[in-house]
């Protein structure tokens, strides 16, 4: 690791100026960004932690909506968001491991987007908003590729509202080294349709799978789904899993999503 | 004996009482008075040639003390290769020099060029990206085939080919086994991959160098399995230090499995710079660094063929393996897919006639050596499978197949085609007891149950014998190797009673620091607490070869009863002086002698006192003193055995297999204490189980690791593994050494792989996935949904 400068600012304004200087990276969790620090892969001058923002945190109920402050853990979400919204509470507490779970933020998972993250599919397949410091991003707009969003330079994610839906399920399949997602489907019946985000599986990261959605919006059942399919090409192909492998998976763990939903 | 401390006690482990509590003593816990750090720049490219090395500007950047180049060990030699195998025509296999660092050339990813020492990690690790490097890459040699065709580029310029040894066991029945294949009522054909594996044990290697000039005294602190070996390899081979300068010191060491067998470069490296440097020279391996430098392991393409008459009595095999050697020999790399593998290629069985060629290659990868099991693994995978597959394409029971060819409890001893005598064994017994033990004939009721939920459940089954208790000196030495296998106990009883224990093996997670002082005890009759085990340190302990292979109980265990045979024998003339009676008529039991056939006796404390104050004491007859050293050399290897039986389900969606019931019913003779071997079996059996289930090396083709981390390198978790149905009461003693012990360590890691699956395959078959006759390890879920596509 290199010699960088930490500071932690106590409000949003203040991290949003610390975030001006030369060289300066927003820390949330550090899942992802210290591990890579460690490896001499990363190394910002300046490190501005947003954990010691209090407004960034928490779990609330605003009318039909969740709101989750953006440097809430995933621990906190699976404790606290149990009630109000079951499906992406089980969904956080799949993430990692409980040091992960304990560390690990909702904002740092959406920033990275990693390709193989839960979260994005859970915030996707919720149609959920994304609230920055400056404006508000729809979930359909915020996700644009492996690791690429729709943040600019110094923009900072400050929380996500999620509208509840009827159901919702998350259903996983573990790369079984890292636990990240080899294919995960989310999928959220509202009372205007449906939503079915994957995770895992494409190498744009993740996506929703329209013809599921619209098969499911008429007949919420796992049989819905037979004879739908996915096409390999643009799958991830790695040790773990094939472009075709990861294709199929695509069709098991969304009907398993739907099935678990009820 | 003393109820809860001999010989058959689950005695609690005493070690972890310090490892629980953070008290244990690492290597990378020692920190040294003005101790300095080195980080290794390794290559980036699996083959290069070095045009040049700048090194100017790294020397100035703040902290740096020095950097080191192969240049700065010209004087020392290569790292040795402690095993020289001849092959099928009685020539030497080919040997490249291994250096310390890279001359030359780099041969894989991880190959180290430069040591950069400075007065924080750090610092070294910033001046390593300020050396200016200018490698020429060559193309990288890393598919096994390909590496032996002709005008394949060479990793050793200096060897005729990448081929280090084309060898045979066997030779002499080449012609009978093609005879036996040709006049076969069935024969069995089966292409196999014995995946590659990296050991990560969880503490990675660390080396501290440390010189000491008023003593002229070096000490290297190291991550080792067996100190002696350091000090005899390093010492004599590499720096050229004679053993009483250099003192080696294995503290609390967090697992070997293997791979801390072997002298590495880092120890040299640290060793030699600590005396260039006056100063004392740390290296702490990284996880990412231990996937690039600590010996691999495994790694062989196999095909097997069985031939079978019309009874099917196997009458013949034919074993072809290429073995991947990687870029350098490691300490006993060229012994594992010869003398440990062909040789144990007949298995429990009575196959009259078997032929094994194996054709070992060198790659731009790092070095592979053994693993927990090596080579005996790779023979009882090869064999295992086999033997299933004969069994489904005859339509016969495996297990009847196996029955009707094993050799039976009659027939020890037994010699077989490949060079071993089995001294003891019941392959009947413990397959009957695994059977029992699993419910194996319930399995079709199971299996329908499963189908109901929409999962295949099928069972599957392997039967061992594996070859332990390294090793008969005289026949390892006209194998090839080049040191003797022979294991050291000295026995120092003190003045109060207590008694030090000083042994050559070591102890890394086997708990030896409760089995040995058990031995004691149950000898002599005193209490386990009153004797401490001491071992790790060459400056304190006898020379003895270390901890591997499934020895430490079999050799220097049957030491540490030679040597306490000598105290008891000695003690009985002091106690007899004591009880003016004679020699012949002392008994010792429960920690008293006592004269035969009256009530006059004496306790232990009284003998041993009069021992170190001797005023009334034969001291024309006997020195003063009760301390004694025992060489033991055994007469033959141990050949622990066992039935391993495996059930799982198979996800008919996914492929991913659950092992959801898993028996081990072992032979391993005498057992000293059942709770630490039943826990030697569960390590052995979650690692037999990652090789087939999750872990797998991986190299791209320019030679780049592709699982270079936990986040591709899949060890086993808790979750991936059952509880375990352990037992080992049907037993049959060591007939050679004098506990009759066999050795427990490898036999998990053995036995698993093929039961595993077989149960996989057993379970697709009982699927309607007739057309799958092998899945290659690991059986991801990718894998088996795969195969189940075709």
């Amino acid at each position: 690791m290199y010699a960088f400068d930490f500071v932690k600012p106590a409000s949003l304004d203040e991290a949003v100026a610390a975030l001006g200087q030369e060289g300066a990276q927003p820390l949330s969790g550090g899942q992802t960004l210290l591990a890579s620090m460690k490896q001499r892969l990363n190394a910002p001058d300046v490190l501005v932690s947003l954990r010691g923002i209090a407004a960034l945190k928490g779990v609330s109920r605003e009318g039909d909506a969740l709101v989750i402050g953006a440097a809430t853990t995933h621990a906190t979400v699976a404790a606290e968001a149990a009630s109000d919204y079951p499906g992406l509470a089980a969904l956080a507490g799949q993430i990692g491991d409980p040091s992960v779970r304990n560390m690990g933020t909702l904002g740092g998972s959406l920033a990275n987007n990693d390709p193989s993250a839960c979260y994005p599919a859970g915030v996707l397949g919720s149609g959920a908003t994304v609230v920055t410091n400056r404006r508000e991003i729809a979930a359909d707009d915020f996700f644009q590729g492996m690791f690429t969003t729709a943040l600019e330079e110094g923009e900072i994610i400050t929380s996500v509202r999620f509208p509840i839906p009827q159901k919702a399920a998350y259903a996983k399949f573990l790369q079984p080294a890292s636990r990240f997602a080899l294919t995960a489907a989310y999928v959220a019946k509202f009372a205007d349709g449906v939503r079915v985000a994957i995770t895992g599986a494409s190498e744009e990261g993740v996506f929703r799978w329209a013809e599921a959605e619209a098969a499911l919006a008429s007949d919420f059942r796992p049989e819905a789904l037979d004879g739908l399919s996915v096409p390999a090409d643009g799958m991830i192909g790695d040790l773990h899993g094939t472009p075709a492998y990861r294709a199929h998976l695509v069709g098991v763990m969304t009907r398993r999503a739907v099935a678990a939903a009820g | 004996m003393p109820k809860d401390g001999g010989i058959g006690a689950s005695t609690t482990r005493r070690e972890d009482a310090r490892f629980l509590t953070g008290n244990g003593r690492y290597t990378d816990d020692i920190n040294l008075r003005g101790q300095t750090y080195v980080h290794f720049l390794r290559s980036e490219v699996a083959h290069g040639r070095i045009n040049g090395i700048d090194t100017s500007a790294a020397e100035a950047m703040p902290g740096v003390i020095k950097i080191f180049t192969a240049a700065d060990f010209s004087a020392a030699g290569g790292l040795p290769c402690g095993w020289q195998v001849t092959d099928r025509h009685g020539q030497p296999m080919q040997e490249p020099k291994h250096p310390i660092l890279a001359e030359g050339k780099v041969r894989h990813v991880g190959d180290p060029i430069c040591g950069i020492v400075a007065e924080t990690l750090e610092q070294a690790r910033d001046a390593a990206e300020a050396i200016e490097l200018d490698i020429e890459e060559l193309p990288a040699v890393v598919d096994m085939v390909a590496a032996l065709q002709d005008g394949a580029t060479k990793v050793h310029d200096d060897l005729t080919s990448n081929l280090c040894y084309d060898w045979s066991l066997g030779e002499e029945n080449l012609e009978a086994v093609t005879e036996a294949f040709k006049n076969a009522a069935h024969v069995v054909s089966l292409d196999l991959i014995n995946n590659r594996l990296c050991a990560n044990p969880m503490e990675t290697r660390v080396a501290i160098g440390d010189y000491d000039p008023w003593a002229d005294q070096h000490t290297l602190y190291t991550t080792s399995q067996n100190p002696h070996v350091i000090r005899l390899l390093m010492g004599a081979f590499v720096l050229s230090l004679p053993e009483h300068k250099l003192r080696v010191v294995a503290p609390d060491v967090g697992g070997g499995f293997g791979s801390k067998i072997y002298h590495y470069a880092e120890e040299a490296f640290c060793t030699h710079a600590a005396k260039i440097l006056k100063r004392p020279v740390k290296w702490t391996s990284t996880r990412s660094e231990a996937f690039l430098s600590d010996a691999h392991a495994r790694d062989h393409i196999s095909t097997v063929e069985l031939a079978l008459d019309a009874d099917h009595k196997f009458t013949a095999l034919r074993s072809k393996t290429i073995a991947n050697m990687g870029a350098y020999l490691s300490t006993f790399a060229p012994s594992i897919p010869t003398w440990l593998h062909g040789t144990l290629m007949a298995g429990p069985y009575t196959t009259p006639l078997i032929h094994v060629n194996v054709r070992a290659v060198f790659t731009n990868t790092v070095a592979v050596d053994a693993y927990r099991g090596a080579g005996r693994p790779e023979a009882t995978f090869q064999l295992e499978r086999l033997i299933d597959k004969a069994a489904r394409e005859l339509g016969v029971e495996p297990a009847d197949l196996r029955r009707k060819n094993f050799i039976n409890p009659d027939q020890f001893p037994y010699q077989t085609p490949v060079a071993l005598e089995y001294d003891s064994g019941n392959f009947h017994a413990t397959m009957d007891k695994a059977m029992a033990l699993a419910d194996y004939a319930g399995i079709e009721a199971r299996a329908a149950e499963a189908a109901k939920r929409g999962k295949l459940r099928g069972i599957g089954m392997s039967q061992y014998i594996e070859a332990c208790g390294i090793a008969p000196s005289n026949l390892v030495g006209q194998l090839g190797a080049r040191a003797g296998l022979y294991e050291t106990a000295t026995v120092r009883v003190n003045a109060t009673g207590s008694i030090s224990v000083l042994t050559g093996c070591h102890s890394h997670g086997q708990g030896h620091e409760t089995s040995f002082p058990q031995i004691v005890a149950d000898m002599i009759g005193i209490d386990a607490s009153q004797i401490d085990l001491v071992h790790g340190d060459t400056a304190n302990t006898p020379m003895g070869m270390g901890t591997y292979g499934s020895r430490s109980i079999a050799v220097g265990g049957s030491a540490l009863v030679k040597a306490t045979g000598k105290i008891i024998d000695k003690a009985k003339k002091i106690a007899a002086h004591l009880l003016e009676a004679a020699p012949e008529d002392i008994e010792l039991k429960d920690g008293k002698f006592s004269v035969a056939g009256t009530d006059k006796s004496i306790d232990w404390a009284s003998v041993t006192l009069a021992a170190y104050v001797p005023h009334n004491y034969p001291l024309e007859e006997m020195e003063p003193g009760l301390e004694e050293t025992a060489f033991y050399d055994p007469n033959n290897f141990t050949f622990p055995s066992g039935c391993y039986i495996c059930e799982v389900e198979v996800d008919p969606e996914t492929g991913k297999v659950d092992i959801v019931n898993f028996t081990a019913a072992d032979d391993f003779g005498t057992v000293i204490n059942p709770m630490i071997v039943e826990g030697q079996v569960h390590g052995g059996l979650a690692q037999g189980i990652g090789q087939a289930m999750t872990e797998n090396c991986v190299y791209d083709e320019n030679g780049q690791l592709l699982s270079g981390s936990f986040m591709d390198y899949t060890m086993p978790r808790a979750d991936d593994v059952p509880g375990f149905t352990v037992d080992h009461s049907q037993f049959t003693l060591c007939t050679h050494n004098p506990l009759g012990a066999k050795g427990c360590g490898e036999a998990g890691a053995i036995g698993a792989p093929p039961a595993v699956v077989n149960a996989v395959i057993d379970a697709l078959h009982r699927g309607g996935h007739r057309h799958v006759s092998h899945v290659d390890m690991p059986v991801t879920p990718q894998r088996v949904w795969a195969a189940m596509q075709k």
